[in-house]
């Protein structure tokens, strides 16, 4: 199932041109979602790290999640708004963008990964609450984390780069696979 | 300084960013990469001295685990922040961003490792809180600058 028609409706809904040919709305969306980069994955970037055991080593977990948790999740809120507003006002480029789709993948299992880590190890938070190194599961997540965020904010940023655009073609076909590119026949090697 | 900004333009460095498709998108992700760290670092001191965050902490434990993080994440921004410059410094030069984050850089700069790194370290109790808080917010509105600044450049023409 193609999503292509949706974004192609999207496109076309009022809401989504005029944040496209704004002159200053779309750069103002797009600085937030930037900034807010420092709020939210500032404090996430903390919180792996003392998963790591690497820094803030004295305080407890428990203590960093309560204090820190509310900035790390309003600064999350104000991301995915305005992360969405941005593919609202580009919908079909970004939905047909690569670098789209792996961020996309990436923040599902960054997700997945939270998830998990929810559901077990921190379950048992009081035990190693203040433990300077936490369990191996623990670190595990951590890190995981600070890798997939690490990619998510890379493809982020690339996603504003043409290189592999499905109106710029010849592209190599598994970028038209993976992009979801409608290449006429006669242009396909 | 005009002539500094063209002889910028003509080193090798800068006509090597230049010419390659990759290497400002690449540089751009690592300052990018190096932004979140650096906002973490900021943050969750500045959070501190205004009586948020983590508030149960001592101000001096939270300035001293932040330090690390803000001194090798403004070593990346710096040298990678440089490296973007080199490749279109002329575009900088007629940017008022870029000179609004420069200003705001070089006074952030000054004022982390001097007044809020005095401050912070201090200990609890020697500074009144309001100065506490002022520092705190001092601090947030010139990296502000820089951040806004700098997100400002890549919008100019």
């Amino acid at each position: 199932m193609s999503l292509l028609p949706f974004v192609q409706w999207l496109a076309k809904t009022p809401g989504s041109i005029a944040l496209h040919e704004s002159s200053y709305m779309y750069p103002l969306v797009e600085s937030v979602h930037v900034l807010t980069l420092c709020v939210f994955l500032g404090m996430a970037v903390m919180f792996d790290l003392r998963l790591l055991g690497i820094t803030l080593t004295k305080v407890p977990m428990s203590q960093l999640k309560h204090r820190l948790g509310p900035w790390m999740t309003s600064g999350f809120i104000v991301m995915v708004i305005t992360g969405v507003l941005l593919f609202y006002a580009v919908p079909v480029r970004s939905y047909q963008s690569v670098w789209f789709r792996m961020k996309a993948v990436a923040l599902v299992l960054a997700g997945l990964n939270a998830f998990v880590f929810h559901r077990t190890v921190d379950q048992r938070i009081e035990e190693w609450d203040r433990d300077p190194v936490p369990p191996r599961a623990a670190r595990r997540a951590g890190a995981r984390s600070l890798v997939l965020w690490t990619l998510i904010v890379v493809c982020g940023r690339m996603i504003a780069y043409n290189w592999f655009d499905c109106d710029k073609q010849p592209q190599p076909a598994i970028v038209n696979a993976l992009a979801g590119c409608v290449v006429p026949a006669e242009a396909t090697p | 300084m005009l002539p500094f900004f063209h002889w910028v333009e003509t080193t090798r460095v800068s006509e090597a960013i230049s010419a390659s498709p990759w290497a400002f998108a690449v540089i751009e992700s690592g300052h990018l990469l190096a932004l979140a760290v650096i906002g973490g670092a900021v943050l969750m001191l500045d959070l501190r001295l205004l009586g948020l965050g983590l508030r149960d902490q001592p101000i001096e434990r939270v300035a001293r685990d932040a330090q690390p993080w803000l001194v090798w994440s403004l070593a990346v921004m710096l040298v990678t922040g440089v490296l973007l410059f080199s490749s279109e410094p002329i575009k900088c030069y007629n940017s008022s961003a870029f000179w609004v984050k420069m200003s705001s850089l070089l006074l952030a700069m000054m004022f982390t490792f001097t007044v809020r790194r005095k401050v912070a370290l201090a200990g609890d109790g020697d500074v009144r809180p309001v100065w506490l808080k002022v520092v705190g917010i001092v601090s947030l509105t010139l990296w502000f600058g820089v951040g806004a600044g700098g997100r400002w450049i890549g919008f100019s023409a």
